[in-house]
């Protein structure tokens, strides 16, 4: 009986300290650039010089910099914009749909009133109606699953197809510039954000929107709401909260953050409007967020983080000759060690043997109920 | 039969961070025995059933079963030693039937219901459960459910039983029936624990009473040698007064007048059936009845968290026009006074996030208050640090989640606001359920002091003995209907039991 115990036990942890953490999380990095090493050397490479290239030519370089900036901007937004939803446990995978109905809106004002307005006015409408228009896109599910229960899950996923169904239909269709051509005009100067310190201004609204989430999320009354809905339905209910209003608003919210970053596609990155102008960034976000852990100012880094690789990835390309697969595979690499730490920093292995003083707490079978109650009836 | 305990805890030391839950505790318990394991809330009681069930893992120590060292990892090593509890909270999937949940995770890898519900029939029978292995969980009442837990864990073939706090959420006819297979179970040679709150439980059932006191065993004493006296002072520490103090009420005015109240629940059952009555303020209203007769839709109508159906319920305030609170907001009747401290059966799930400290929990009361879009949070951390300090809440911080509290902990977290409120009309519905005996009177004792101070309490209680100790008036509910209101100073217990079974006369399981 007595050596019976499993060859690996996977057992939870209680509060691990905070310098543990980051050390985890710093050996999970060095892991996925040796593991990136190796792919590396597989293609003949030297990883030292491969991994010199993609600092160089992300960080080295003003445009480099530049180039992290833009990539980094629309991310960023999402992220936030997402934020409230996952607190509040309200799974809005439907970012990709609400930025590209966002940036038909700014599209159809970029395109039909650019000669109607001044172009700080202009701009100004154009934000306004992304943010209608994401916001608008975004309440359908959250009404559908307010009303009458809906999984907003699957609903949010599907209206992401049907926003890139509209935007390719005018593209080819009523918005199509040369008769043909599949493709909707460059928006005119006037409708093209304008740049700070060579990026685009989008980074300055992304950054007030950082601050603003987190204040959102920690200070005010409408952030106490999501956490307590997150946490507990009927506690929301029991303290007078209106559930239906506090998740359509929220959703409404999530939605018109997204389509802000649908202008700013749009009319900074991009100066067009075509099917895949959100580019992923809906989905690529909902990584950000997390690995953030729903902290707004994590978010900057994150942010950052995947810029950078992904800027660095496309370097290798040129320089060097790597196949593109690659520099992608080594981004997911890091992708996956990243996430896959946090499973270090909750749970402990431990091995056979390593029983009777094993120091640390063990909780199986689901500990004691409240913690798993919680998470049924948190909806 | 060997001469060796049929468990023995050597030295069993479990810390979680800071906090010592168990502190180098020696026990034994051997076969035919009922043993009570009594403490104070947060004293390691849980903590200590939850390491020989395999749900947490031994800092230090060691583990004997039958004489044995053994290693319990996980709940099946728990099993594969004999060893099965009941938790607080169970862990049943509500769409299976009772058998299909006892075959959920056998370890022998066949699913055969056929045998095990034939298996079920023979416990049921040989300990008299009577339970149709058949039936859904869901339409299954507490009791059943409970039951249906304890049979999982006999099919696995346990000796040991541990029932942690089981008779909390019974109805003293459940009780009796659990007690009497509990005896049927011990006469069969298994040893059984239980947790419980109350003495007159612990002297009726138990053979040995462990007591634990801040993480450690303090003493293990025969029961027929003890008294509750004796047991709390073990418990505390020190000498305590277990007294509640009543006296008559002082210029009693109507302050919450209800006629005719009926309300339906979403299946379009009747829960209420045309309630009427009168609470005064400076007075305390017991509410009796067998679970589900419709105290908890009572208090939420009240409350304005559920639809009245007909009737009226006028506040009248102190110095303020009376007011109809049928058809206001939840949030509307609780600004004007009327408070409900309600207490489910999993203790958290209305009224508290787990995941929030308790500064945040206070807030849910106060989160709309004032002008503008953000929250204050200096007043309720105030509020906090007012209930740690009064209600003596073990906790390292104001911060610390409370899912990570002891259950009774927990709950002093949930009264503790809902008083500090005050409000002019208190609803408390099974508030010291789960508490230790000390809690509970210090609860009782605040509940008198809100009527001192010209409250009317409204009090939903379970232990009749309690009710009739500190009420003013008892109103019996029996299947949703005033079955009567008597004088709690001169009624008796016979008299409310009577009441609480004889409107509808539908028999509860
Ligand atoms: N998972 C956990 N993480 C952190 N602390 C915990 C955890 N479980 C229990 N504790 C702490 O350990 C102590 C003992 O808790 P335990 O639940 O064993 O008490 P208890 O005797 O069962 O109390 P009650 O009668 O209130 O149920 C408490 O101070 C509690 O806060
Ligand atoms: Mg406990």
């Amino acid at each position: 009986m007595h050596e019976k115990a499993p060859l690996i036990r996977i057992a939870k942890r209680d509060d691990l300290p905070k310098y543990k953490v980051w050390l985890i999380r710093l050996a999970a990095l060095l892991l996925a650039i040796a593991i990136g090493g190796l792919l590396f050397l597989i293609v003949r490479t030297n990883p030292i010089t491969a991994y010199g290239e993609m600092l160089k030519g992300s960080l080295g370089k003003k445009t480099g910099i530049r180039q992290i900036v833009k990539t980094a901007i629309p991310l960023l937004g999402t992220a936030l914009a997402l934020a409230p939803c996952f607190k509040m446990r309200y799974w809005n995978i439907g970012a990709e749909g609400q930025i590209t109905m966002g940036a038909m809106g700014a599209g159809y004002f970029a395109l039909f009133w650019y000669d109607k307005l001044p172009s700080p006015v202009l701009l100004v409408v154009m934000g306004l109606a992304g943010i209608v228009c994401g916001g608008l896109w975004a309440a359908i599910p959250a009404v559908f699953k307010a009303r009458w229960g809906t999984n907003e899950t699957l609903f949010t996923l599907m209206m992401n197809y049907i926003a890139i169904g509209i935007v390719a239909w005018l593209q080819g269709g009523p918005w199509e510039g040369k008769p043909g051509s599949q493709i909707i005009p460059t928006f005119n100067k006037a409708a093209v954000l304008p740049k700070a310190l060579g990026v685009n201004c989008g980074w300055i609204i992304v950054l007030l929107l950082t601050v603003f989430m987190f204040v959102y999320m920690r200070y005010t009354k409408h952030g106490y709401e999501v956490a307590v809905l997150g946490g507990s339905e009927n506690t929301a209910r029991y303290a007078g909260m209106n559930v239906a209003r506090v998740t359509v608003r929220t959703a409404v919210l999530s939605g018109a953050i997204s389509g802000l970053v649908g202008f700013m596609v749009a009319s900074g990155t991009h100066m067009t409007l075509y099917s895949s102008v959100a580019g992923g960034v809906g989905f690529t976000a909902i990584t950000v967020c997390w690995l953030a852990q729903l902290n707004p100012f994590a978010m900057v880094a994150i942010a950052a983080m995947l810029a950078v690789l992904s800027r660095g990835a496309s370097t290798l390309q040129t320089s060097l000759k790597v196949p593109a697969s690659i520099s992608d595979m080594i981004t997911g690499i890091i992708l996956l060690c990243m996430l896959g730490c946090e499973f270090f920093i909750n749970y402990r292995l431990i091995f056979r043997g390593h029983h009777e003083r094993a120091g640390e707490p063990q909780r199986a079978g689901g500990a004691e109920g409240p913690d798993k109650k919680e998470t049924e009836e948190g909806r | 039969m060997e001469n060796s305990h049929a468990i023995e805890l050597k030295g069993i030391t479990k810390r979680f961070g800071k906090v010592v839950a168990n502190d180098a505790v020696d026990l034994y318990l051997d076969r035919g025995v009922i043993m009570s394991l009594l403490g104070e809330n947060g004293s390691g009681k849980t903590t200590l059933m939850n390491m020989l069930s395999g749900i947490y893992f031994p800092d230090e120590g060691q583990i004997f079963v039958d004489g044995k060292p053994v290693t319990i990892a996980s709940p099946k090593d728990a099993f594969a030693n004999g060893i099965g509890m009941i938790h607080q909270h169970f862990k049943l999937v509500d769409v299976f039937t009772a058998a299909e949940n006892v075959a959920l995770g056998l370890s022998d890898g066949s699913y055969d219901l056929k045998r095990v519900e034939d298996g079920i029939r023979g416990i049921s029978d040989k300990y008299g459960f009577g339970i149709d292995p058949k039936k859904k969980i869901y339409s299954m009442s507490v009791s059943e459910k409970q039951t249906v837990e304890i049979i999982k864990v006999l099919y696995r073939g346990a000796n040991v039983l541990i029932l942690d706090e089981p008779t909390a959420v019974l109805t003293p006819q459940e009780i009796k029936r659990l007690f009497r297979i509990l005896r049927a179970m011990r006469d069969d040679g298994k040893a059984i624990i239980l947790i419980t709150h109350k003495l007159n439980e612990v002297m009726e059932i138990s053979d040995v009473v462990a007591v634990m006191r801040k993480g450690r065993h303090i003493r293990t004493v025969r029961t027929a040698e003890t008294t509750p006296q004796a047991l709390t002072e073990m418990m505390v520490g020190k000498a305590v007064s277990l007294n509640i103090t009543r006296f008559d009420p002082v210029d009693p005015k109507p302050r919450l007048t209800v006629a005719g109240l009926t309300c339906r629940d979403s299946e379009g059952v009747k829960k209420l059936d045309n309630v009427g009555f009168i609470a005064y303020g400076g007075e305390i209203l017991g509410i009796a009845g067998i679970a589900g007769s419709g105290q908890k839709e009572l208090l939420e109508t009240v409350a304005g968290l559920r639809r009245a159906e007909k009737g009226s319920i006028i506040y009248s305030p102190e110095g303020k026009p009376p007011e109809e609170l049928v058809g206001k907001t939840p949030m509307q009747i609780r600004d004007a006074g009327v408070a409900l401290a309600f207490v489910p059966e999993d203790r958290l799930g209305m009224g508290l996030v787990g995941a929030m400290g308790m500064t945040d929990n206070m807030m849910l009361r106060s989160w709309n208050k004032g002008r503008g879009v953000f929250v204050d949070r200096k007043t309720p951390e105030k509020l906090a640090n007012q209930v740690l300090d009064f209600l003596e809440v073990v906790t390292p911080g104001i911060d610390y989640p409370v899912r990570k509290l002891s259950g009774g902990n927990v709950q002093k977290v949930l009264v503790g606001r809902e008083i500090a409120s005050s409000p002019s009309v208190l609803m408390s519905a099974y508030a010291v359920r789960g508490l230790d005996i000390n809690t509970s009177y210090i609860i009782y004792n605040l509940m008198s002091g809100q009527k001192a101070r010209g409250v009317a309490v409204i009090f939903v209680g379970e232990d009749l003995d309690v009710l009739l100790e500190l009420c003013d008036r008892i109103l019996v509910l029996c299947g949703g209907k005033v079955s009567g209101i008597v004088d709690a100073r001169t009624a008796t217990k016979e008299q409310i039991g009577l009441l609480m079974t004889k409107v509808g006369g539908k028999e509860e399981a």
